[in-house]
């Protein structure tokens, strides 16, 4: 027999309640018995956390029923997509803040929690995991729905994963500043924090499948297939990558279980397909569907997008040796990573055409929609650091690039130009969408944004080029007798310049993104926009368009 | 009969169980060999885990992100072998839980920094890196000489290393506090002890301050004072059975 809706709700309300309450157990115990100043502020942090959210499902029942139902569940991608755009200011403004630090170091302060080796880490949690995070959550949970014509699996679960999840950046973000880190790039989170991220991430993929079983489409859609190896390869990575031991269960120290060359590979096979799935993966997925959505254009080619992900899902996770080129790594494991990287510059590039062609017969959009031209500079963007990744990982240009800004400039064509773009261009399309707009406050602020960032982009990545293949040429150079010419501190010298580009680089990014905010803050409060006559008709939230809606683009 | 896509396409778990089997593969040619390959890790003498001193040192280390910007990796270049001295060992990395090898050299690689520079240069530089070196872009840690180490903890740390695979004996772990403290006091049981149960430790008081008490200044200098010092590379051999 079939439960009725209203026992559901019950069951759902009382689970959601009981996950508080074992919360607001533990987070007491870390809080009181907690062994150092870390964890007990962590516990204090995950009992008011726990409080907050036991409170809030006390006092909002769900309705239930048909009515609810047969709707789509907006109100976790709104939290998810405003968390994004906060995030995404944070994030950017720690980066530059960091950046003004290697040009001017007095503006380390010399304090702990002021310092570079402590901002560095959250600067590129905020960015990855808290501004693409957060996008990806919101896009993924927003196509999920609208490819499957189904509502989102739970009732108080999605807004679990969206809660949770910031719960668990402040975590993260919290610890590194008080000193709580495993040292492991873009896994420094401690023993405790990774274990609630587990959590989080299993409801996740649990509301995400739950949706395409509850599918009213007989074909999943192709965004979905790269949202889903998202979700699931990164539950993989992070369980392997931050297996430890703590010292105490009262504690936030842990020694990570593997040592050495071990950890190195395995940390790298994290590290890269953090990469690899976060910031490509799901990305893709955005790709794959509001560019579609917004230029009105199906794919331009079913079968290559089967190739394009599966070629790219199965060769990305060999690519992590080409960090660890010429170290204490067995040959064979950095001769198989670099083959790899080699070989997946094709599936990035198919992906890359795939993308691009789905313009074909509405490439007048580039011209007249910014929106647009976010989404497509950013595949660009994609093609240009997928074909700089592979020509890095061959070990005789690596032998130049590993260690410099060269890596890092190569980073940030990847993370500023592709992951940043396609979210951007993802979030102006999902506002009025979301709150049911008849466009955005003003897409004249969307062109601001678009050349702003362009422009702080290519400042960032050509100065780190210049900074990078400089300081690379400088350590190796060696004069008529054989000796080395320069003592490190004057390559440290010779960086100045391309340091104070990059952060003025970086700044205009952060300046972009500040408009991005006020744009959507003007847009969800509801203010009339002040060009709608410009906006394109896609624009618009689909019920307020007018003629019937084209199904999504398969 | 073709394999249509359409199966995975309509088959939610199907879709699931093919991309976890895609995904897996890379990772288990790639890093399950190297727990099993003799020939991953060379035979080298010398190679012993880290004092109490030098794993607090270590975790300051880890807590202020210095890995940020010093890799701890000489790779078999030319120059970095000239620049920093013999490329590093597997070996060498054989008890780090987790591994220090870094990504960047904002600052210089310190595989082998131990010994370089006397401990009064590492204070100084410590407390204002551009009173030392006038270019440099490194932030200062002078709270580092102010503050008193905390060692309670020191010996559940190295239970947790045991359970990790680091080869601590009973007696290391028993005489964890009094070898911290031991290790600042020379010409004591308590110093002679460390040097017996950690060959090649270096007994002394790092910070400058003989009198003061056992700081984390104190403890950073101990580890950067070891770094890359315990394998002797007048006797080692690359050539010999650690061939790869």
């Amino acid at each position: 027999m079939k439960a009725t809706s209203e026992e559901v709700i019950a069951v759902s309300g009382a689970g959601a309640l009981l996950a508080a309450a074992i919360g607001v157990s533990v987070g007491g115990l870390l809080a009181f018995a907690g062994l150092d100043e870390a964890i007990r502020f962590h516990g204090l942090l995950i009992l008011a956390a726990c409080v907050g959210g036991g409170l809030y499902v006390l006092s909002n029942p769900r309705q239930g029923g048909v009515a609810e139902q047969a709707q789509y569940m907006d109100g976790p991608i709104k939290f998810a997509t405003i968390a994004a755009v906060c995030w995404g200011v944070v994030g950017f403004l720690v980066g530059d803040i960091i950046a003004w630090q290697l040009a001017f170091p007095d503006l380390n302060f010399n304090l702990p929690w002021t310092n570079f080796g402590r901002l560095r880490p959250l600067h590129t949690s905020a960015v990855i995991f808290a501004f693409g995070g957060n996008v990806l959550i919101a896009t993924s949970l927003y196509v999920v729905q609208r490819t499957c014509r189904a509502r989102l699996a739970g009732y108080w679960t999605p807004w679990f994963v969206v809660y949770g999840y910031q719960v668990f950046i402040v975590l993260a973000a919290t610890g590194y500043v008080l000193g709580a880190t495993q040292s492991k790039e873009y896994a420094e989170p401690e023993w405790y924090v990774d274990i609630w991220l587990t959590i989080v991430w299993v409801a996740y993929l649990l509301v995400f499948l739950g949706t395409l079983w509850k599918r009213k489409e007989p074909h999943i859609y192709v965004a979905n297939w790269f949202y889903l190896a998202f979700i699931v390869t990164i539950a993989m990575l992070h369980i392997v990558n931050n297996l430890a031991v703590p010292v105490s269960f009262l504690g936030s120290k842990s020694y990570v279980l593997f040592s050495g060359v071990q950890d190195a590979m395995t940390q790298w096979w994290y590290g890269h397909n953090a990469v690899g799935f976060f910031l490509t993966a799901g990305f893709l997925g955005i790709m794959y569907y509001f560019i579609p959505k917004r230029v009105e254009r199906p794919v331009y080619s079913y079968r290559l997008s089967i190739i394009h992900f599966w070629s790219l899902i199965f060769l990305y996770i060999w690519a992590g040796p080409h960090h660890l080129h010429y170290t204490a790594l067995p040959d064979w494991a950095q001769t198989l990573g670099m083959t790899f990287s080699i070989m997946l510059w094709m599936p990035s590039w198919g992906g890359m055409i795939n993308g691009l062609m789905t313009l074909s017969g509405a490439w007048d959009r580039l011209r007249t929609d910014p929106v647009v031209r976010l989404l497509v500079v950013s595949v660009a963007f994609y093609g240009m650091s997928t074909f700089e990744g592979p020509l890095m990982s061959i070990k005789a240009v690596n032998s130049l690039s590993h260690y410099t800004d060269w890596t890092i400039g190569h980073v940030h064509s990847g993370a500023l130009g592709w992951v940043g773009m396609v979210s951007f261009g993802a979030i102006y399309c999902m506002l009025p969408w979301l709150w049911k707009r008849e466009g955005l406050y003003s897409l004249r602020l969307v062109e601001w944004h678009f050349w702003i960032a362009t422009i702080g982009i290519v400042l960032y990545i050509t100065s780190m080029w210049v900074s990078g293949i400089t300081q690379g040429l400088m350590w190796r150079a060696t004069d008529a007798q054989g000796f080395l010419t320069y003592s490190f501190v004057e390559t440290v010298e010779a960086m100045h310049w391309p340091y104070v580009i990059r952060a003025v680089g970086g700044l205009l990014f952060v300046i972009g993104s500040l408009l991005m905010a006020w744009n959507t803050w003007k847009t969800v409060r509801g203010d009339k926009p002040v060009d709608i006559k410009d906006q394109p008709r896609v624009a618009a939230a689909p019920e307020l368009r007018g003629a019937p809606l084209a199904a999504p683009a398969e | 009969m073709r394999l249509s896509h359409a199966f995975f396409e309509k088959n939610s778990l199907v879709l699931l169980i093919g991309i976890l089997i895609v995904v897996s593969i890379g990772g288990l040619v790639q890093i399950t060999p190297l727990f099993f390959l003799s020939s991953t890790i060379e035979k080298v003498q010398g190679m012993r885990p880290y004092s109490p001193l030098e794993l607090a040192g270590r975790n300051i280390y880890i807590r202020e992100g210095c890995y940020n910007c010093h890799s701890q990796m000489i790779r078999s270049l030319r120059d970095e072998v000239e620049r920093y001295g013999h490329y590093s060992l597997a070996a060498e990395s054989m008890y780090d839980h987790p591994f220090q090898w870094g990504s960047k050299r904002t600052g210089p690689d310190i595989a082998r920094v131990g010994g370089k520079y006397s401990d009064a240069w590492h204070v100084d530089h410590m407390k204002a890196p551009r009173e030392v070196v006038p270019a440099s872009v490194m932030p200062g840690y002078p709270f580092l000489a102010e503050r008193k180490l905390d060692g309670a903890s020191i010996a559940e740390d190295m239970k947790a290393l045991r359970i990790a695979g680091v080869p601590y004996t009973d007696e290391m772990i028993a005489n964890a506090s009094a070898d911290l403290a031991g290790q600042v006091n020379p010409d004591t049981k308590a110093g002679k002890a460390v040097l017996e149960r950690y060959p090649k430790a270096q007994v002394r008081k790092f910070d400058g301050n003989p009198e003061g008490a056992l700081t984390e200044m104190d403890a950073l200098i101990a580890y950067l004072q070891m770094l890359g010092t315990l394998v002797d590379f007048t006797t080692f051999d690359a050539a010999g059975p650690n061939l790869r």
